[in-house]
């Protein structure tokens, strides 16, 4: 009746234990589950990046010169900050599906005479659906995917928006006077010193943001995405003879907890990663953990800022 | 000459695409016999059967989509699916926001299952999934309610202790009384009008379409055929 994907699935009611897990975790629905991991990481790994864009945006826009840009800037992290996500998660969704509809309609679809809003009802012509009714589902969940990425971009990248304002303004005056010292410009010494220089003080800022990132992927069913969270309690509730091969009890419990291995795995190799970065990019920078690693590699090759600093310490013993 | 042929061809096409519109079909995918995710990961159910048929009848092209029952009624409204067939009672309170074509199983009765007998159904704690005609006859009864989102969760809740009782569909609640501790008390409860498929309030000539299919299927006989396969209530 279905096709499995080892032959001896055919009766599973008379395997042991072993075999028939083999068969149970193999089915059609598992491979749903396990593609959803997949989904999952494909959302962080397209949002982290989207999501810092927008913050590095929004933050330029905060501190810009010219008023109305700077209040965008900060009129857009003050808002996306202060609405709760499940209600920016609801609402904007919709209002964003609707938006691009009524456009495409507007586009498409001028000689149209009936009201979009009847009642309760939001009518568009047929051509200006996004994706169109007669689109494969595949589109449809590309479009719902889509539509989940930004919005998570949007409200990341208010917060991220908010802690690279603050970074930007922690970098120590003194490096950007001696860059207007040195004759850079306004954008220069943005582009050259303050950037490279911003990251370490953002980092931790942003590291938390990557981790409440990982964790509100579970959100994506909100917005009609099947994630993890939504095949493990269908997967895991209690399944009666009538309806599947495999009857089995509520074994969500079981389910969930391969969730928490799941998530607890992924947020460990995410600190090992960034405890790298923050290594890698303390290097050489006018902060503690950059003067410590600035000692040590200088110590070892002999002719770094430790030796200087012997230098210094022989002129103040013969002054 | 050729290249007209082709082109008057490739017309023709592109014509038949534009007029075969999908008709999208939104379920919950969460309640059998009448929807559920069979082992391969696909619509299964009474429900599937029936769509798929109405859809022939109908000569329509159909696609089936789930979408949580939470919010399976504004995401009808706003155009993600064309209907709703999801074991969905027909009720006055509905009816205000989307229109029902008619009924495509009788009236079908709501029973309490409990772990054991002697439970208070007007006193106790009884679960019930969120939005539904149960839900509200809970409240009506005096007891206390507790609601969930997904059909399993109200009958995990009385395996679990939390709920004394859970009112439910008895077709639902059948299946998983028979091969579960779970057992049926008290007295059946007769709610709503039946179920039937939802509409968008403006798009009467579809759910003319299906309203003509379903009867023509209630008149050959082939529905009552499908209820019985999947021990749906009663038959017409």
């Amino acid at each position: 009746m279905r096709p499995a994907i080892f032959s001896f699935c055919s009766d599973p009611a008379s395997l042991d234990t072993f075999r028939w897990l083999t068969c149970y975790l193999s089915t059609g629905k598992h491979m749903g589950f396990y593609v959803s991991f997949g989904t999952v990481l494909l959302l962080l790994a397209i949002t982290a990046p989207l999501a810092l864009a927008f913050g590095f945006g929004g933050a330029i826009a905060a501190r810009a010169q010219f008023a109305p840009l700077a209040w965008f800037g900060k009129g857009y992290i003050a808002i996306v900050r202060g609405v709760p996500d499940i209600a920016f998660f609801l609402f904007f969704v919709i209002a964003l599906d609707q938006g691009v509809e009524w456009l495409r309609h507007q586009v498409k679809c001028p000689d149209w005479d009936e009201p979009i809003r009847q009642g309760n009802d939001f009518i568009v012509c047929s051509v200006a659906k996004m994706p169109l009714n007669s689109a494969p589902q595949w589109m449809h969940e590309v479009y719902g995917f889509a539509l989940a990425v930004l919005t998570f971009a949007i409200v990341f990248g208010a917060f991220a928006a908010n802690v690279l304002y603050g970074a930007m303004r922690a970098v120590p005056r003194a490096q950007i006077e001696t860059a207007e010292a040195y004759g850079m410009n306004r954008r220069q010494s943005f582009w050259r010193v303050l950037v490279p220089q911003m990251w370490v003080y953002a980092l931790p800022g942003l590291s938390n943001l990557w981790m409440v990132l990982i964790k509100a992927t579970p959100l994506l069913f909100l917005l009609g995405v099947e994630d993890i969270v939504y095949w493990a309690r269908e997967l895991g509730g209690s399944k009666t003879p009538q309806f599947t091969d495999y009857p089995h009890p509520d074994w969500r419990m079981w389910y969930f907890l391969a969730l928490l291995v799941f998530y607890l795995a992924f947020t460990k190799l995410s600190e090992v990663v960034l405890a790298r970065i923050t290594r890698r990019l303390s290097y050489g920078q006018a902060t503690v953990a950059g003067a410590a690693q600035g000692n040590g590699k200088g110590n070892g090759k002999g002719n770094g800022p430790g030796t200087g600093r012997g230098h210094d310490k022989t002129e103040g013993t013969l002054a | 000459m050729k290249s007209l042929l082709l082109g008057s061809a490739a017309l023709a096409m592109t014509a038949s695409f534009a007029l075969a519109d999908t008709v999208r079909l939104g379920t919950e995918g969460a309640y059998p016999p009448y929807n559920f995710i069979n082992d391969a990961g696909e619509v299964d159910g009474f429900e599937r059967e029936l769509g798929d048929e109405l859809c022939k009848r109908a000569e329509l092209t159909c696609e089936w989509v789930t979408n949580d029952w939470d919010s399976i009624i504004p995401n009808l409204l706003s155009g993600n699916y064309d209907t709703i067939i999801a074991g969905m009672s027909i009720t006055a309170e509905r009816e205000e926001i989307v229109d029902f074509t008619q009924g495509y199983t009788p009236p079908s009765p709501s029973a309490y299952a409990a772990m054991s007998d002697g439970v208070d159904l007007e006193g106790g704690i009884v679960a019930a999934q969120t939005a539904t005609i149960q839900a509200n006859h809970v409240v009506s009864t005096g007891a206390t309610i507790v609601e969930y989102p997904t059909p399993d969760e109200t009958v995990a809740a009385v395996n679990a202790g939390e709920a004394d009782a859970v009112l439910a569909d008895k077709d639902f609640l059948e299946p998983i009384v028979s091969s579960t501790e779970l057992m049926f008390v008290g007295e059946d409860v007769m709610l709503g009008d039946g179920i039937g498929m939802a509409f968008r309030e403006s798009d009467a000539e579809l759910r003319g379409k299906f309203d003509a299919a379903i009867a023509t299927m209630k008149e050959d006989g082939s529905l009552n055929t499908l209820i019985e396969k999947w021990e749906v209530g009663g038959t017409w």
